[in-house]
């Protein structure tokens, strides 16, 4: 789960990475009365990338000049993201910039300390162009990264001084609040110079979403939408897509599969949905609610491999509250036979082969808009 | 033969007492896994199917000669767990729990590399070697004993591949699942790396998925290995960037682990791969010929 700017500042004010001192806005009258000393710079918190380029970042010199900006960015669209809250902070006057992470690296199997002295810009650009500029650490999970960790990633993008000091407490504390706080990605670029001081500028966190449980004061998470966000208090897992055919399957690769064989013959997939292995009658039943809720869907395919979960228990989930569209349902493996049974006395047709009940799909939409 | 696991598989369940892993564990025996011990802290003396529990993995091995682990224990607990089971030698520690956070997977991957201890998973449905010995949860009648290896990021995906093969006739000498999380123990190359040197495996089926570089690294191992053929297949051809599709580590960030690149990549190596899962079966019957 990717937290917002202002939420992943949140969690550095607690560790005390040192950030500018500012305050989080979902209204313009809010701008009134702030204790903060003008200049200001307003920041639209989306979750998306390239809000500067947007438009989406302002520097105010008074309180007119605030209003105006808040009022253009407030609400503002950028890649589909609504701008709901700005962050005002102190505008700092900005020297050298710096790159700081740690993040999962799924090859090493291990957290690494990524740092460079090409901060404020993409640093996979960086990585493509010039990976010279990149000092990186990898991380013994059991010994964890001490004081001289920071020293020599630190001297590796050349700080010395009181820099460098500021660089070991930075990325100590940095790395504590990702153990912690159980992130997988913890970054703050640019990590910037501000007088003779280094500062976090911006703040990108994404917390690891199996280990919510830890966390229960996590805020909600605003990368989902409202069905992804009802699949999951059911306990399925579901990605909105833009097409128009709904689907659901059993397993995630089988669903990956399911999607692509769906767009091999022609169609488009409006939804991922995975039921999970092992599911029951009730998680069907929920299933195929939350995908025909999706406007624009015009037919679900059903394509369910029984191991542990059982055929007769899904065509029980399909039948006890048919969708309001047209479907076609593969289904084979455990108790299959009981399965096509129960289907059949409800007028629904069965395939055995996904290929042939992924073009029968994808014709019935055709047939529609014909 | 197999890789992994054979008939003398001695296997502990670890959560043997659980919904999931008395039901299981019930599957495995019929399969004809040598199921010798359970562990759940608080059931010691207990019986699951008549396998005896313990309180400890140390007390189990001691008393049953266990080789292996099977771990069913929740997310909260799968990590205490699978230390436990690396620490007592247990090898491979095949981790079926879905959910663990992955600071507590890097753990567990750390403390097996310096113990030199195979895990698979955590996430994933395990391993089967047909006629000889199953850990986890894959469906037993699926299976046929045979000489193709099947290495996998996915359970029911795995299922319905192996069930073309099977329908053709084709037989399997080990299916690993992997699991879908973005840091797992067993990887791609190590499983090739494992069939390449099993006699009796003559050729591999490889299914991945989008999210991370496994796919690129096995093709980059079998660039420099080409002894067996290779069949592949890649889910997620349409998933967008960005986006979780169900398993935690199968997703697209900063244009990296797209299935078109795993596809290049893995063509370029030498390998066959699939468009569609429903090919797979018929590549495996003609590289066999």
């Amino acid at each position: 789960m990717k937290l917002h700017e202002f939420q992943a500042k949140e969690l550095f004010a607690k560790y005390a990475i040192p950030i500018q001192k500012g305050t989080v806005i979902e209204r313009l009258e809010q701008l009134d009365g702030l204790t903060l000393t003008y200049p200001l710079v307003l920041k639209a918190q989306v979750l998306v990338g390239g809000r500067g380029k947007a438009g989406g970042i302002k520097v105010a010199k008074s309180l007119s000049e605030a209003k105006q900006h808040a009022r253009a960015i407030l609400g503002m669209d950028i890649k589909g993201e609504k701008v709901k809250r700005l962050l005002v902070a102190e505008a700092a006057e900005i020297g050298a910039e710096y790159y700081l992470a740690f993040v999962v690296d799924r090859v090493a199997r291990r957290l690494v300390a990524i740092a460079s002295a090409a901060g404020g810009i993409d640093i996979e650009d960086v990585a493509r162009q010039t990976p010279g500029k990149i000092a990186r650490v990898a991380i013994d999970p059991f010994l964890g990264f001490q004081p001289f960790h920071g020293r020599v990633l630190g001297r590796n993008i050349r700080l010395s001084g009181t820099l460098l000091n500021d660089f070991v407490k930075i990325s100590t504390t940095l790395y504590r609040l990702c153990v912690t706080e159980d992130a997988e990605l913890a970054e703050i670029n640019p990590l910037a110079v501000v007088g003779d001081r280094l500062l976090a500028v911006d703040a990108k966190v994404i917390i690891d979403d199996n280990a919510v449980f830890r966390h229960p004061d996590l805020p909600r998470n605003e990368e989902l939408t409202e069905l992804e966000h009802m699949a999951r208090a059911s306990g399925l897992s579901y990605v909105e897509l833009d097409g128009d055919i709904a689907i659901i399957g059993n397993g995630a690769g089988l669903v990956m599969a399911t999607l692509d064989i769906v767009a091999h013959f022609g169609g488009r997939p409006a939804n991922f949905l995975d039921v999970g292995g092992g599911a029951t009658e009730e998680n069907m039943r929920r299933a195929v609610d939350i995908v025909a809720r999706k406007s624009g869907v015009r037919a679900l395919f059903v394509n369910i491999f029984g191991g542990i979960t059982r055929c007769d228990d899904i065509a029980r989930g399909i039948t006890s509250s048919p969708p309001p569209m047209q479907m076609v349902v593969r289904l084979t493996g455990t108790n299959e036979d009981e399965g096509r049974r129960i289907l059949k006395a409800a007028g629904i047709h069965v395939y055995v082969d996904p290929e042939e009940a992924a073009q029968q799909v994808v014709s019935l939409v055709r047939g529609r808009s014909m | 033969m197999s890789v992994l696991i054979n008939r003398t598989t001695r296997v502990l369940v670890q959560g043997i007492t659980g919904y999931q892993g008395e039901f299981h564990t019930a599957r495995m025996l019929e399969f004809g896994t040598q199921v010798v011990a359970g562990v759940t802290p608080g059931k010691g003396g207990q019986k699951a199917h008549r396998v005896p529990v313990f309180e400890t993995v140390e007390e189990a091995v001691h008393e049953t000669g266990a080789t292996a682990a099977c771990i069913f224990v929740p997310a909260r607990g799968a990590k205490d767990a699978a230390l436990e089971a690396i620490s007592a030698g247990l090898d491979p520690v095949v981790i079926i729990t879905e959910g663990v956070p992955v600071h507590d997977s890097l753990q567990v991957m750390e403390h097996a590399r310096r113990s030199g201890v195979r895990v698979v998973g955590p996430n994933c449905p395990g391993v089967t070697s047909p006629g000889q010995c199953k850990i986890g949860i894959m469906p037993n009648h699926l299976f046929k004993p045979g000489p193709v290896g099947v290495v996998s990021r996915s359970g029911t995906l795995t299922y319905e591949i192996v069930a073309g093969l099977s329908g053709k006739g084709i037989g399997q000498s080990t299916a690993i699942g992997l699991g879908g999380d973005p840091v797992v123990g067993v990887s791609f190359t190590d499983a090739l790396k494992m069939f390449h040197d099993d006699p009796e495996t003559t050729a591999v089926v490889l299914i991945g998925e989008i999210g991370g570089s496994a796919e690129e690294d096995a093709a980059r191992f079998l660039e420099d290995h080409r002894s067996k053929p290779v069949i592949g297949y890649i889910a997620g051809q349409t998933a967008p960037p960005g986006k979780r599709m169900g398993h935690a580590g199968a997703v697209i960030s900063g244009g990296e682990g797209t299935a078109a690149a795993k596809v290049e990549a893995l063509r370029r190596a030498g390998a066959r791969v699939a468009t569609l899962p429903g090919e797979v079966a018929g590549f495996v019957r003609e590289v066999l010929r």
